[in-house]
C-alpha cells in the first residue's frame, strides 16, 4: 500500500455525530479502537462492527465500516452468523456489562467456547446507563441504584472469570483512562486468531461516576493495580517494590524480587483464574493486561474446512442429485 | 379359498401399532416404500408419543404408523383403517376403535401375558371379553413364530425378538401382494457391516411372508392395482421435512446464494437441521446454536454478510425469535423462517398436529412489523413452497415465515419430481457500485438494495433503530418514521403483484365454498370431491399465500352462498378473512385434538351445512 493510501484513525470515523455524554469513557475507547485499526491498516470494507443495546452499542453508527446495531444481548449471535458466513471479514462485537453479561450472557459464553474468530469488547461501567441507572451483573454488592435503593444484594460476575470459564482463548482487561495500555491490549486482541475477550473498565459520569476511583485514581493506582505482562515479573507499587507470587491457587504479595514471572500462554487457565479472583480481595491490587492467550481452532475455520473436506470427497453437489435420488421411479 | 386368488381392493388403509420400541415406524416406512414402487398412490402419517421410550407396554408408549394406498389418486393418509396390526394389548386398546366396522385386526398374542395386560391397564383380556366383537381378529403368536424362524441363529433372544416387526411386515406383504425384494435390498444396504442382522431380518421377513401363504390365517389375499393414468414422470416417496429441506437448498442455489441455517433442535422441525447438515457439498452451512434466539440472529447476521439466512423451528421457538424478526423487518434483510407447527399452547402436545401459529406468524410482533406468511399443503408441496419462500425473501428483502406442521413434516406421499429446467431463475444481484449508493435506495417495488460487507465503498450500518428513509442514519424524525412504517407495509403488500390467485376446485358458483390452508388440503379436497359426486354445489380453494392474501379472492367468495374454513385451531384463518373481507360471513369449523381432520368428518359437516342452509 502506498503512503497516499495509508488509513488514519480518523478515516474510520463515520459522518454521524457522536452522542455519548460529555466525559463518557466511551470516547476514549472508540479513539483507541480507531487508532488500533489504523495501526494494523485493516481495510474499512472488511470490518463489521456488531452491537446489542445500551450506550456502548451505538458504537457501530460512529464508525465508517460495515455495522449492525442489533437487539439487546444478541450481538455475539449476530456476529457469529456474519463471521461464519464470510470468514474474510474482521468482526468486532461491542457490548456492555448489561448487554453482554445479563441478557446476552448465554450467547457470550457460547461464542467464547466455540472460539469464533471475533473481537469482543465489553465496556464495563457496572451500571445500566441507557435506562438511567439500575444495577448490572457487575455492580458490587451494596450499590445504591434506582432499583436497589437500599443497596444491591446481587453477587457480581467477574467478567474475566466468566470468559476463562467459558474457554476463551484470549482474555484481557484494560481501562478507559489509560489509552496507551488500552491500545496495547486492543492490538493484541485484534491480532489474536479466535474469540478475543477484552473487558474495559469504563466510567459512567452520569449514573456511576467514580466507580473505579478506589483503584484508578492517580494517587492510588500504582498501589491498587498491577499490569501483568507475559514473560515479566508481576511487580507493582509506587516504588515498584512489591510483587505477586502464585503458590498453587493462592496469590500472595511478596517482595519485588520474589514475584512470579507472568505466563499468559500457559496451557492451563488455572493461574489466570487465580489472578482474576483478586477482584474479590480488597487488600489485593486489581490486575490489568492479558490474562490468557492460547491458540485453538476457530469455529469459522472448522465449518469451512469441513465443507471443503466433504466437497473434496463427494464433489460439488449437483442439484439434480438432491432431487433425483436412487429410490425414485418413472411412470411412462 | 386358494391363497392365490386375489381380491381386488381399490383403497386400503393400514395402521401398524406397537410399543415405541417395536419398530413400527420402520415397518411402516418399509411397507410405504414398497407400495410406492408397486405404483399405488399413497399417503402416510406416523403417530408417536413425545417420550422416546415411555414405559414399555403402556398405553402412553404406543407408536403408530398409518398408510393409505390406492389404485387412484388420494389426498390423505386415510380416515378409518381397514387393517390394524397390534403388537401388544396397549396398541390394540388405543387403536381398535378407529377401525372400520368389520375391519381386520392382526394381533400378536405373544405379548398378551397377564403382565402385558396389566401394563396396558386392562382388567380383562380384550381378545376374550368381547371387546373386539364386530371385527375380524387374526391371532398369531408372532414372538414365537419369529423365534422359530430364527432357530439356530447366533443372536440372543432379545435380538431375535427385535426381528418380529420384519416377520409382521412379511405377513402384510403377503396379504397385500407386495414384493419382498425392495426391503431385502434395503436390509443389505442398511446392515452392510452386520451380515448377521441382514440374515436374521431376511429370514424373519420371508418366514412371515410364507406363513401368510401356508397357514391361511387370512381369508384370502388382496391386490391393490397400481394407479392407471398417473401423470408420466419420475416419482419419489418423500417426507415433508425432507422435501422442505431440499426446497431450501434448491431455492438458495436458484437465487445464486449459499444458504446458512441457524437453528436449535425442536420437535417436529429438527429433521430440517439434520437434513441440511448433511448437505455440506452443496455449500450449506448449518450452525446448531445455543438457543432459538441465537438461531435466528446468526441467520440474520449471515444474510447481512451475503448468505441466505434460514432458521427452522416450531411454535414455541417462533415465539422466542419474535424480537429478532422485528430486527429483520427493520433492517430489510432476506430471511426464511420455517415453523413446523405443533399443538400448543406452551409445550402443548409436541408430537401432535395443530395449525395454531397462523395469527402469531402474521401479527405476533411489537410495532408495525409486516412479514409475509406462506404455508405448504402436503409433503411434496413443501418443496415448492420452500422455493417460493426463498423467492419472496430475496426478491423483496424481507423475512418470510413458512408454515408447515407435524402432519406434513412426518407424513409421506409420492412426489412428482420437477424437471430441472422448469425450476425458476431467481438470481439475486448484490449492489456493488458506490456511485450514488444509499442503504435505503429503493426500486419501484420499494425494495432496497443488498450491499454486503467486503464491498469497497459501500460501508453502511443497519440496525434496530429507525433509519432515515434514504441515508440510513438513525432518525427520530416523526414524519420519517411514519413514512418508513408505511413503506415497509406497502412493500410487503406489493408481494401480491407476484402471486397467483389460487385455483378453485369446482364451479365458480355454488352453495358452499371451503376455504382452507396448510395440511388440511387432503381432507378438504377429498370431502369436497365426495360431496360434488353426490351432486352438491360445493367447491374448495386452498391458500398457499396467507399474508398478504392474493388478489381475486373476493370475486371467488362472491359466487357462494356460504363459506366455511376448516382449521386445526379455533378459527384463525376465518378471523383474518373476516377482517379483510368484512362483506362475507366466514364460518369456522375447528378441531384441536392434536389429530388431523378426517375426510368423512369434514364431508359430514359440510353436508349438514348444505342441508340446513338450503
Amino acid at each position: 500500500m502506498s503512503e497516499m493510501q495509508q488509513l488514519k484513525a480518523k478515516d474510520y470515523k463515520s459522518d454521524q455525530e457522536v452522542r455519548w455524554c460529555p466525559g463518557c469513557g466511551d470516547y476514549s475507547i472508540i479513539a483507541g479502537i480507531q487508532a488500533t485499526l489504523a495501526k494494523l491498516q485493516i481495510p474499512k470494507e472488511n470490518l463489521v462492527m456488531v452491537s446489542g443495546i445500551g450506550c456502548s452499542s451505538r458504537f457501530p453508527y460512529y464508525m465508517d465500516t460495515y455495522g449492525v446495531h442489533g437487539i439487546h444481548g444478541r450481538a455475539n449471535a449476530l456476529a457469529t452468523g456474519i463471521k461464519v458466513a464470510n470468514p474474510d471479514l474482521q468482526v468486532w462485537v461491542i457490548t456492555g456489562d448489561g448487554d453482554g453479561l445479563a441478557i446476552g450472557g448465554n450467547h457470550m459464553i457460547h461464542s467464547l467456547r466455540r472460539n469464533v474468530d471475533m473481537k469482543i469488547v465489553l465496556f464495563n461501567n457496572e451500571i445500566y446507563g441507557l435506562t438511567k441507572g439500575q444495577y448490572s451483573p457487575t455492580s458490587p454488592r451494596g450499590l445504591h441504584t434506582k432499583t436497589s435503593p437500599f443497596g444491591s444484594v446481587d453477587n457480581p460476575f467477574i467478567p474475566i472469570q466468566l470468559a476463562l470459564g467459558a474457554g476463551a482463548t484470549f482474555t484481557a482487561r484494560t481501562l478507559d483512562t489509560q489509552p496507551k495500555h488500552m491500545k496495547m491490549v486492543l492490538e493484541e486482541a485484534a491480532k489474536h486468531k479466535g474469540a478475543a475477550f477484552v473487558e474495559i473498565w469504563q466510567n459512567c459520569v452520569i449514573f456511576n461516576d467514580g466507580a473505579y476511583k478506589e483503584w484508578t485514581d492517580k494517587r492510588v493506582r500504582d498501589e491498587q493495580t498491577i499490569q501483568i505482562v507475559d514473560g515479566e515479573p508481576m511487580i507493582f507499587g509506587a516504588d515498584r517494590d512489591k510483587g505477586l507470587k502464585i503458590e498453587g491457587s493462592e496469590i500472595k504479595i511478596v517482595r519485588a524480587d520474589e514475584a512470579t514471572v507472568w505466563n499468559s500462554r500457559a496451557e492451563s487457565p488455572g493461574a489466570a483464574f487465580a489472578m482474576s479472583q483478586l477482584d474479590r480481595h480488597p487488600e489485593m491490587p486489581r490486575p490489568f493486561g492479558v490474562f490468557r492467550q492460547v491458540s485453538a481452532p476457530t469455529l469459522d475455520d472448522m465449518v469451512h474446512d469441513q465443507i471443503k473436506e466433504v466437497t473434496d470427497a463427494k464433489g460439488v453437489g449437483d442439484l439434480k442429485d438432491l432431487i433425483y435420488t436412487p429410490d425414485c421411479w418413472t411412470v411412462e | 379359498m386358494s391363497s392365490e386368488e386375489l381380491i381386488r381392493q381399490d383403497d386400503v388403509t393400514i395402521r401398524f401399532a406397537g410399543d415405541s420400541g417395536d419398530g413400527m415406524q420402520l415397518t411402516g416406512s418399509q411397507f410405504t416404500d414398497t407400495t410406492a414402487k408397486v405404483g399405488n398412490d399413497l399417503a402416510t402419517f406416523p403417530d408417536y408419543p413425545s417420550e422416546i421410550r415411555a414405559p414399555a407396554g403402556t398405553r402412553a408408549g404406543v407408536s403408530g404408523f398409518q398408510i393409505h394406498f390406492s389404485s387412484h389418486d388420494i389426498y390423505t393418509a386415510g380416515d378409518a383403517p381397514s387393517v390394524l396390526v397390534a403388537m401388544n394389548p396397549a396398541a390394540l386398546i388405543v387403536n381398535y376403535k378407529d377401525l372400520k366396522p368389520g375391519g381386520i385386526i392382526l394381533v400378536n398374542t405373544g405379548a398378551f401375558t397377564e403382565g402385558d395386560l396389566k401394563r396396558a391397564d386392562l382388567d380383562s383380556n380384550p381378545l376374550e371379553d368381547g371387546t373386539l366383537a364386530g371385527y375380524r381378529v387374526i391371532e398369531e403368536d408372532i414372538n414365537q413364530r419369529t423365534i422359530e424362524a430364527l432357530e439356530g441363529t447366533e443372536l440372543g433372544k432379545k435380538d431375535v425378538l427385535r426381528c418380529k416387526n420384519f416377520y409382521t411386515l412379511g405377513m402384510m406383504y403377503w396379504l397385500f401382494s407386495r414384493p419382498v425384494e425392495p426391503t431385502l435390498t434395503w436390509l443389505e444396504k442398511k446392515f452392510a457391516k452386520k451380515p448377521e442382522l441382514v440374515d436374521a431380518n431376511t429370514r424373519a421377513l420371508k418366514a412371515g411372508y410364507n406363513h401368510g401363504q401356508l397357514l391361511r390365517l387370512f381369508q384370502g389375499r388382496y391386490e391393490v392395482p397400481k394407479v392407471e393414468g398417473t401423470a408420466p414422470g419420475t416419482y419419489r416417496n418423500i417426507m415433508g421435512n425432507e422435501s422442505l429441506s431440499i426446497g431450501l437448498a434448491v431455492g438458495s442455489r436458484l437465487a445464486g446464494l449459499k444458504p446458512f441455517l441457524g437453528s436449535y433442535p425442536i420437535t417436529p422441525a429438527t429433521e430440517i437441521l439434520q437434513q441440511l447438515a448433511r448437505m455440506k457439498n452443496y455449500d450449506v452451512v448449518t450452525c446448531q446454536m445455543e438457543d432459538e434466539i441465537a438461531g435466528v440472529c446468526t441467520a440474520i447476521g449471515a444474510s447481512y454478510a451475503g448468505r441466505l439466512g434460514i432458521t427452522s423451528t416450531s411454535g414455541p421457538g417462533l415465539a422466542l425469535k419474535t424480537e429478532a424478526l422485528g430486527l429483520a423487518v427493520i433492517t430489510e434483510l432476506p430471511l426464511v423462517v420455517v415453523d413446523v407447527q405443533r399443538a400448543g399452547p406452551s409445550t402443548g402436545l409436541p408430537t401432535k398436529v395443530e395449525q395454531s401459529d397462523l395469527l402469531q406468524s402474521i401479527f405476533g410482533r411489537n410495532g408495525e412489523a409486516p412479514i409475509p406468511v406462506i404455508a405448504c399443503s402436503s409433503p411434496s408441496d413443501a418443496f415448492e413452497t420452500a422455493v417460493e419462500a426463498v423467492r419472496i425473501a430475496t426478491e423483496f428483502m424481507t423475512p418470510v415465515i413458512l408454515l408447515s406442521d407435524n402432519y406434513i413434516a412426518n407424513g409421506t406421499e409420492p412426489w412428482k419430481l420437477p424437471e430441472m429446467d422448469s425450476l425458476p431463475d431467481m438470481k439475486v444481484e448484490f449492489v456493488t457500485d458506490p456511485e450514488g449508493f444509499q442503504p435505503y435506495n429503493r426500486d419501484e417495488r420499494l425494495v432496497r438494495g443488498w450491499a454486503i460487507p467486503g464491498t469497497p465503498g459501500l460501508q453502511h450500518r443497519v440496525g434496530g433503530l429507525e433509519k432515515d428513509h434514504v441515508t440510513g442514519a438513525v432518525s427520530h424524525d416523526p414524519d420519517n418514521h411514519h413514512e418508513m412504517v408505511l413503506t415497509r407495509q406497502n412493500k410487503i403488500m406489493g408481494i401480491r403483484e407476484t402471486i397467483p390467485t389460487p385455483e378453485l376446485a369446482g364451479d365458480t358458483e355454488g352453495d358452499l365454498l371451503v376455504v382452507a390452508w396448510g395440511s388440511t388440503f387432503g381432507q378438504a379436497r377429498a370431502a369436497t370431491e365426495r360431496l360434488q359426486k353426490k351432486g352438491h354445489k360445493i367447491s374448495h380453494i386452498h391458500l398457499r399465500h396467507l399474508w398478504p392474501l392474493p388478489y381475486g379472492l373476493e370475486e371467488i367468495f362472491a359466487g357462494f352462498k356460504h363459506i366455511i374454513c376448516p382449521e386445526l385451531n379455533l378459527g384463525q384463518l376465518a378471523r383474518v378473512l373476516t377482517s379483510e373481507y368484512p362483506k362475507y360471513p366466514f364460518e369456522s369449523y375447528a378441531k384441536v385434538k392434536g389429530k388431523p381432520f378426517q375426510a368423512f368428518e369434514l364431508a359430514a359437516h359440510f353436508e349438514k351445512i348444505l342441508e340446513e342452509k338450503s
